[in-house]
């Protein structure tokens, strides 16, 4: 009967909706997608110069990863990267807390703060190449301070929402400065560091490319700005995809794991 | 324990500067009274009369006063401890509640385990190693009532600490607090606005005024121990003293009449 196989077809549709339609499913066809239209795109253009095809992309990393040191730059990159983002922690870190919890410093700061988050990110490159030099420390320097606003912005809004009560606690029943410090106080931050501290990365790696374009003779940004004066785009494609498999490494290995370490409490 | 002085207090005025938005006003005014070492005394008074105010001036939280607060000291150390427990627990989410008692403690208390001896006195033994999120509203005050006597204060303050509790569970935390405070003897400050709290609670009782407060009445609740909550001797005494002082009292009438703890 007709409708008894309407029924089959709704039923088998459905089945494969319930296997098929989970969350995972759903990012495998994303990236699936993301591929035809990448694949559909490349028949625009039959030189395959401008935009070379995904498997192209792919044998291109595969080469330079064998053959042209794609990881030693990749390395490097990674190195200014984690130098200028503990750095830019550190330091945003500890002016948010004094931000948030101390008024005049909150006032005698803040101008400064503002200049600095406004400042944009080529002007504080330039300025530290010339001030301090074509070296590793001006790079990382110029990164940091592109950051530690953004930091300062989020950790002075923990502060100031940090729960006067249970400090109080820590004040009645005479607990030192140092655990009150430690477990009274910076757990409750954790959740703001730890935004602070996403934000802070993908931030950071775009930037370092920026560095190390304008001054350096290794790393990531180096290496796009030659491929893009021999105007190899198929290798651009492959270094930036390297890098983002990297980045999401540290995504899912590192970030991810270490946040739902500070709120396993919840 | 060799104890040299009760708890003393002496406050000519506490006020508040007003901040724009609130009207500046005066707190406690001539507020004067000694408590005996190792007395459970109860402070009942109106809502906004200046109870919290007073215990934060005792526990140290506030240093802004015109006026004095004498703590008991003891022989034990150089510094009189003294415990506070808040209206709500005031427990650290993030810790365990093992944690959360120790935190408060010098090393030398946590190595000999004196919090989680409390803690297994108060049938929490099972929930060292819980969050007090998993906690219930009575498991939450006996772990804050745990980190209150773990430190072995001279002086424990009490703010309203079982109010938003049913009847039965906040008796039987009334009772654990007889109990560790008869095992461990201290002077006491209890305030609260539920009048058969205090008698079934207290060895004496002062009433507030409405602000800026001051003692209005004191009264010794001579019941003998252990007392029985919402018994007929406790209802007597009840009657006797609204009897007695009903204009002085008046303005606590309404709230004697508690609805989580009205007479039946």
């Amino acid at each position: 009967m007709a409708v008894g196989t309407v029924d089959v077809a709704a039923t088998a549709w459905g089945r494969l909706r319930r296997t098929f339609g989970g969350p995972a499913w759903l990012r495998v066809f994303s990236f699936v997608l993301l591929l035809a239209v990448w694949s559909l795109a490349t028949t625009a253009d039959p030189s395959g110069q401008v935009l070379p095809a995904p498997w192209v992309v792919l044998d291109t990393m595969w080469y330079h990863l064998n053959e042209e040191g794609l990881l030693f730059h990749l390395g490097v990159t990674l190195w200014r990267v984690a130098a200028a983002f503990f750095g830019a922690m550190v330091i945003g870190v500890a002016l948010g807390i004094l931000m948030g919890a101390r008024r005049r410093a909150d006032i005698i700061l803040d101008g400064w703060h503002i200049l600095f988050l406004n400042m944009p990110a080529l002007v504080l490159i330039i300025l530290c190449y010339v001030w301090f030099g074509l070296t590793e420390v001006a790079a990382i320097v110029a990164v940091a301070l592109n950051k530690i606003p953004n930091v300062v912005v989020t950790v002075r809004e923990g502060t100031r929402a940090v729960d006067r009560e249970l400090l109080d606690v820590a004040r009645v029943f005479r607990v030192d400065r140092r655990t009150t410090f430690l477990r009274f106080f910076l757990p409750q931050l954790y959740p703001y560091v730890m935004a602070a501290a996403r934000g802070g990365i993908a931030l950071i790696w775009k930037i370092v490319l920026v560095v190390e374009l304008l001054g350096r003779s290794n790393g990531v940004g180096f290496k796009l700005h030659e491929f893009f004066q021999l105007f190899d785009i198929a290798a651009v494609l492959a270094y930036t995809l390297a890098f983002v498999v990297v980045m999401m490494v540290i995504e899912y290995g590192v970030m991810a794991p270490l946040e739902r370490r500070c709120t396993r409490w919840r | 324990m060799a104890v040299t002085a009760g708890l003393s207090v002496d406050i000519r005025r506490k006020r508040f500067e007003g901040d724009g938005r609130t009207p500046p006003h005066t707190a406690i005014e001539n507020l004067r009274f000694d408590v005996p070492v190792g007395q459970f005394c109860c402070l009942l008074g109106p809502s906004g009369c200046g109870k919290t105010t007073l215990l934060n001036i005792a526990a140290g939280l506030d240093h802004d006063v015109d006026g004095s607060v004498g703590i008991p000291a003891d022989d034990a150390g150089p510094r009189p401890a003294v415990s506070y427990m808040f209206q709500t627990p005031r427990l650290l989410p993030w810790m365990s509640v093992r944690d959360n008692v120790d935190i408060v403690l010098d090393p030398d208390a946590r190595a000999e385990g004196r919090g989680v001896r409390l803690l297994e006195r108060m049938e929490l033994g099972s929930y060292l190693e819980a969050y007090p999120t998993r906690l219930s509203g009575g498991q939450r005050r006996r772990v804050a009532l745990a980190r209150a006597f773990a430190i072995r204060p001279a002086l424990l303050l009490l703010d309203e600490p079982f109010v938003s509790l049913d009847q039965p569970v906040g008796n039987r935390l009334r009772e654990i607090l007889l109990d560790l405070w008869q095992a461990q003897p201290t002077t006491v400050l209890f305030v609260t606005h539920d009048l058969n709290e205090a008698i079934f609670l207290g060895d004496r009782i002062l009433f507030l005024s409405q602000p800026p407060s001051c003692v209005v009445q004191d009264v010794a609740v001579d019941l003998a121990r252990p007392r029985t909550p919402d018994s007929p001797a406790i209802h007597a005494f009840r009657t006797g003293l609204l009897d007695r002082h009903g204009g002085l009292l008046a303005g606590l009438a309404g709230a004697t009449t508690d609805p989580g703890h009205s007479t039946p």
